[in-house]
């Protein structure tokens, strides 16, 4: 804790920093719509404080100022029931779900992948190249017809979405479990040899414990892109609702500060998972006996 | 290695010395069917390196602890007990029992990062101790360690030898080491790996002071001990 205390000046810091040269690109990307409308208004002489009022109170601006954008979040946060259809809340609700669901279907293919690879010679051989093409395949072009295929045979909600993000978050788990299956020496495994210890309590009692740092390094991994993977799939479904649909509308309407809102929605869900994760990591390693960093 | 030709009795502690390269490890993870040998025939109570693995007829000790880092340190030592199926209550009385002969009661708790380089090695051999097999194989455990807990570890393995009535198999590279321990002497030398001579210790058998070491036996051991790994050495330079 003493170390938590230790970064909040530096990250406070840099926040400011980031703020003052948000506002002035904010001025600068502004400016030049302002001084139409200026024209056009035939207005003259306007004052400082008036002119960064203006030039950061845009109702469609190409950038939004900071504040435009938390009041946007207040809004559709505090300021909606949570039934709202505009509620940022009732909306990130549904794309958390999408997620988790993801996320826990991928981080189990991913462990079932990766225990037949360790177990398996031909697999071993011949299943990685697939798992890296995968991940080479745009996941915008898969989502479509997947949400959609999905769809015309009656599978519909939340299942097809969470595949996206199942599809993304495999990945991570199936590198880092391979390798951290496979992280026990060679003293380790010749001890259980003479203890003519089976495969199974070789992968129970070694291997599996073994490999905890990279299960939950890959898992962090994981829950962060299985967010983006559900954004994507909602992008195809927008009846079904999602911070993702709020997107698309907002960028049908060139609702700008939506855009920001529901991204910076997005980014704090995904920052929210990813300290969970880390949180369950703590946890666990501090069971198993972790050394204090 | 080339003829190797050994016998090792019951209640025998065998030392294996010579430089590296000379084959005593693998000679040891031969007998611990951790390897296996190009021709030749080794039996262990009668039977396969095998099928002693599969009876659990030895104690392996490393050259490093090998202790699992999530495990406490009675824990460690209840694996082999685990995976042969002791039940809970046998599990916990061999665990103290073993702990106590290595003089390491009262850290059952502790993980291995708690303990010192000397007491993480003496839990591996409580380790190796806790499902009594008659055999102990032992792979340089002390060479990581430095002089003064070596010598201590020595002393209190003679007293655990002499107490349990084990037959030992110890690889070092240490001459002191090997003559204080040992009943028995195997010395080796490299290219091939050779036995150049085997000898019959004349020290007492049993706890041995440690000051025994400076007696004039000890030394004309360790003086023969000497000879047969220069024996080795020159036949090497003629090749």
């Amino acid at each position: 804790m003493t170390r938590a205390g230790g970064n909040t000046i530096p990250v406070l810091i840099v926040l400011a920093a980031l703020l003052v040269i948000w506002y002035i690109a904010a001025t600068l990307m502004n400016a030049p719509w302002q001084a139409a409308l200026y024209e056009r208004a035939g207005t003259t002489d306007v004052p400082l404080a008036q002119y960064l009022a203006d030039v950061w109170g845009q109702p469609k601006p190409l950038l939004p100022a900071p504040h435009q954008i938390v009041q946007e979040v207040w809004d559709n946060t505090v300021g909606q029931a949570l039934s709202s259809k505009r509620s940022f809340l009732y909306h990130a609700g549904i794309t958390l779900s999408a997620t988790l669901m993801g996320f826990v279907l991928g981080t189990v293919l991913g462990l079932g992948l990766a225990v037949l690879i360790l177990h398996n010679e031909a697999m071993n051989r011949s299943l990685m190249p697939w798992i890296i093409a995968s991940q080479t395949v745009p996941i915008l072009a898969i989502a479509p017809m997947l949400v959609i295929g999905l769809n015309a045979i009656g599978v519909t909600g939340l299942f097809p979405k969470a595949l996206i993000s199942t599809y993304l978050s495999f990945f991570p788990v199936v590198v880092g479990m391979v390798k951290g299956l496979r992280s026990p020496d060679q003293m380790q495994l010749d001890l259980m040899r003479t203890y003519n210890a089976s495969r199974l309590e070789i992968f129970t009692k070694l291997r599996w414990p073994a490999s905890m740092p990279y299960l939950f390094a890959s898992m962090k991994v994981g829950i962060a892109i299985a967010l983006i993977g559900a954004l994507v799939a909602e992008l195809t479904n927008t009846a079904a609702g999602g911070l993702g649909v709020r997107l698309l509308t907002g960028s049908y309407n060139g609702q700008t500060i939506t855009i920001w809102g529901v991204l910076l929605m997005a980014a704090t869900l995904a920052a929210i998972l990813v300290l969970a994760v880390g949180a369950a990591e703590k946890l666990v390693l501090r069971n198993m006996g972790q050394a204090p960093a | 290695m080339s003829d190797v030709n050994l016998d090792i009795e019951q209640g025998e502690f065998v030392s294996f010395i010579g430089p590296s390269g000379c084959g005593k490890t693998t000679f040891l993870r031969v007998m611990a069917d951790l390897e296996q040998p190009t021709s030749g025939t080794i039996t262990i109570n009668g039977m396969t390196p095998e099928a002693a693995r599969k009876s659990r007829a030895y104690g392996y000790v490393f050259q490093a602890p090998a202790l699992f880092p999530w495990r406490t340190i009675e824990d460690n030592v209840a694996l082999p007990l685990e995976i042969m199926g002791y039940g809970r209550d046998e599990r916990r009385e061999r665990v103290a029992r073993s702990l106590d002969l290595v003089s390491l009661s009262g850290f059952e708790r502790k993980f291995p990062w708690q303990l010192s380089g000397g007491m993480q090695q003496r839990a591996s051999i409580a380790r190796a101790l806790a499902f009594d097999a008659d055999l102990l194989l032992m792979d340089e455990p002390f060479g990581a360690l430095d002089e003064i807990v070596r010598d201590h570890l020595n002393s209190e393995l003679l007293k655990l030898f002499a107490r349990t009535k084990k037959t030992i198999a110890f690889v070092t590279h240490s001459i002191p080491e090997a003559v204080y321990l040992s009943t028995k002497i195997v010395v080796m030398s490299p290219r091939p790996g050779r036995v150049t001579d085997i000898i019959h210790s004349t020290l007492p058998h049993g706890e041995r002071p440690l000051d025994i070491r400076e007696t004039p036996e000890f030394l004309a051991i360790a003086h023969r001990v000497r000879e047969g790994l220069r024996a080795g050495h020159s036949y090497e330079e003629h090749v």
